[in-house]
């Protein structure tokens, strides 16, 4: 029994053996081993072809006539054993120009690039912007501008240095330029040309290339700048989660407290770091062709882990032509930007049309203190103090209208006092004081004796009555 | 504004300088990929 089924065993495995090897190497005897009409039908067809009997099939340079006999001059090869080196790449080229992309003469890899370039990358990062386009037009149809709830008090809170407004300001000027010009980089072929013809889109991409190239030194400066300012400020905390459970308060009433930066500037300013970052790392490669093989290398490094076997996409290739690791990085620079732009696109609406208050953020870098309470509560609590009377927190209409009138005359009174230092620590349990604020008008300046309290925040109230004692007496 | 605009005119004066000082290192492509014996635009 054991016999039969040993035997059994080793005749399904010749069986199998024999299948796999049929379907592995077709009979090309019609064609003396060249390709068949079912090899190109297959590659038609999109179906993974095995290649090796063609590209190895480049001669042996062992063999070679002499200079002088017949076929000398090809090395022993046959004119289509020769092409076929030069398609694979395997050809022992000499050229007069340098560089490492001088010696690959055919790089079958571009024809992809190309189609996926000029097809698809359009198709769905032009898609994207524009569907996210669509979404907040509808967002705004659909939930208006998010204005301040309470009453206003008519106080300034410094929320942005100038130092800081000035790098945004170099990261954002230099993005939208960045933007506009890769835009038309990539889409100008397709949709300029038609329009506007050969000549004057050769002046607009040349001009496009030039701001791309040069601009995007101020975009890495101020990448670096914003992520020295901010990132303190933006590392996850508790509160974040309880910020996005209540989705930042976009469809309800009252916003959920939040410290210097709410968890969806924090989501904005990692997405801005990482993809920013990706961004300059492959544009720097694109800058200085054939100088970094990042792809190469990353691809490695996946195998290494296995995880390009896990996603199902198999081995990377770790042997990549000097022109494939300039498409790879082309392709990674459009991908990785048109999801940054996306996300860009809703900062722009909700730092500016989107919310009423916003903008000055960026703007004069003062904000109303009222928008403060309401999207950084705890923010306001840490540079002002506790002991400054809170305008509530909207969450219904009616009674915030009238708790923000009784707030607004406490807080009156309060800014009526040139000077306020806050001692009172952040909580009773805890021991370490909150830094002192100050609190100035902006008709009487802080006596000199309360200065060295005025450390991190500024409230200026924009009609305030001449003070009558100096801030020691308050 | 101030830093706004003075932000803007950094941007212009960064990628004036960055074109200078690429031209001036050596690094275009004609310069890159042409051996020696080409003779180069000035």
């Amino acid at each position: 029994m054991k016999r039969i089924l040993i035997s059994l065993i080793f005749t399904l495995s010749f069986v199998s053996l024999a299948f796999a090897q049929s379907t592995a190497a077709p009979d090309r005897n019609a064609t003396g081993g060249a390709q068949t009409l079912e090899d190109i039908m297959a590659r038609q067809r999109g179906e993974e072809v095995d290649n090796s009997f063609r590209s190895d099939a480049t001669g042996d340079a062992a063999r070679a006539a002499e200079i002088s006999k017949q076929l000398g001059t090809l090395g022993g090869n046959s004119d289509p054993e020769l092409w076929r080196a030069l398609r694979f790449g395997s050809a022992d080229i000499t050229a007069s120009n340098s560089g490492p992309a001088a010696e690959v003469l055919i790089q079958d890899g571009g024809m992809s690039w190309l189609n996926l370039r000029s097809g698809p990358l359009i198709k769905y990062g032009g898609g994207l912007l524009l569907w996210v386009i669509g979404l907040l037009g509808l967002f705004y149809l659909i939930r208006g501008r998010i204005k301040i709830d309470g009453e206003k008090t008519g106080r300034k809170i410094t929320r942005f240095k100038a130092a800081e407004r000035f790098s945004h300001w170099l990261l954002a000027g230099s993005f939208l330029l960045l933007g506009a010009t890769g835009l038309i980089t990539l889409m100008g072929r397709k949709f300029l040309i038609p329009t506007f013809g050969h000549e004057a889109f050769s002046v607009l991409a040349i001009g496009s290339k030039w701001i791309h190239n040069n601009v995007s030194w101020a975009f890495i400066i101020a990448l670096v700048l914003i992520f020295v300012f901010w990132v303190v400020d933006n590392i996850p905390h508790r509160t974040d989660i309880n910020w996005l459970l209540k989705g930042g308060g976009i469809f309800s009433r009252g916003h959920p407290p939040a410290k210097k930066f709410n968890a969806g500037q924090k989501l904005i300013f990692w997405s801005v770091i990482v993809l920013g970052g990706s961004i300059s790392v492959s544009g720097i490669s694109l800058l200085f062709p054939f100088q970094f093989e990042m792809f190469a290398a990353t691809f490695a490094k996946v195998n290494a882990i296995g995880l390009g076997t896990y996603l199902g996409f198999g081995e990377l290739r770790e042997v990549l032509a000097p022109h494939e690791e300039m498409q790879y990085a082309q392709l990674w620079h459009s991908v990785v930007s048109f999801v940054l732009m996306a996300i860009i696109l809703a900062h722009i609406y909700i730092g500016s049309m989107g919310m009423e208050g916003a903008y000055d953020a960026m703007g004069s870098g003062e904000v109303e203190e009222q928008w403060a309470r309401e999207h950084h509560s705890l923010w306001v609590e840490e540079i002002l103090g506790p002991q400054v009377p809170h305008a509530p927190v909207a969450t219904d209409k009616k009674p915030v209208a009238k708790a923000a009138k009784k707030s607004a005359t406490e807080l009156a009174k309060v800014a009526d006092a040139p000077i306020t230092v806050a001692k009172t620590p952040k909580k009773k349990s805890k021991t370490k004081p909150v830094k002192p604020a100050e609190v100035k008008t902006k008709k009487a300046s802080a006596p000199k004796s309360a200065k060295p309290a005025a450390k991190k925040a500024n409230v200026k109230k924009a009609t305030a009555a001449k003070p009558k004692k100096p801030a020691s007496e308050t | 504004m101030k830093s706004m605009f003075g932000a803007f005119f950094a941007i212009l004066a960064i990628a004036i300088g960055a074109n200078l000082a690429l031209t001036q290192a050596g690094f275009s492509s004609q310069e890159r990929t042409s051996s020696s014996a080409v003779r180069l635009d000035p």
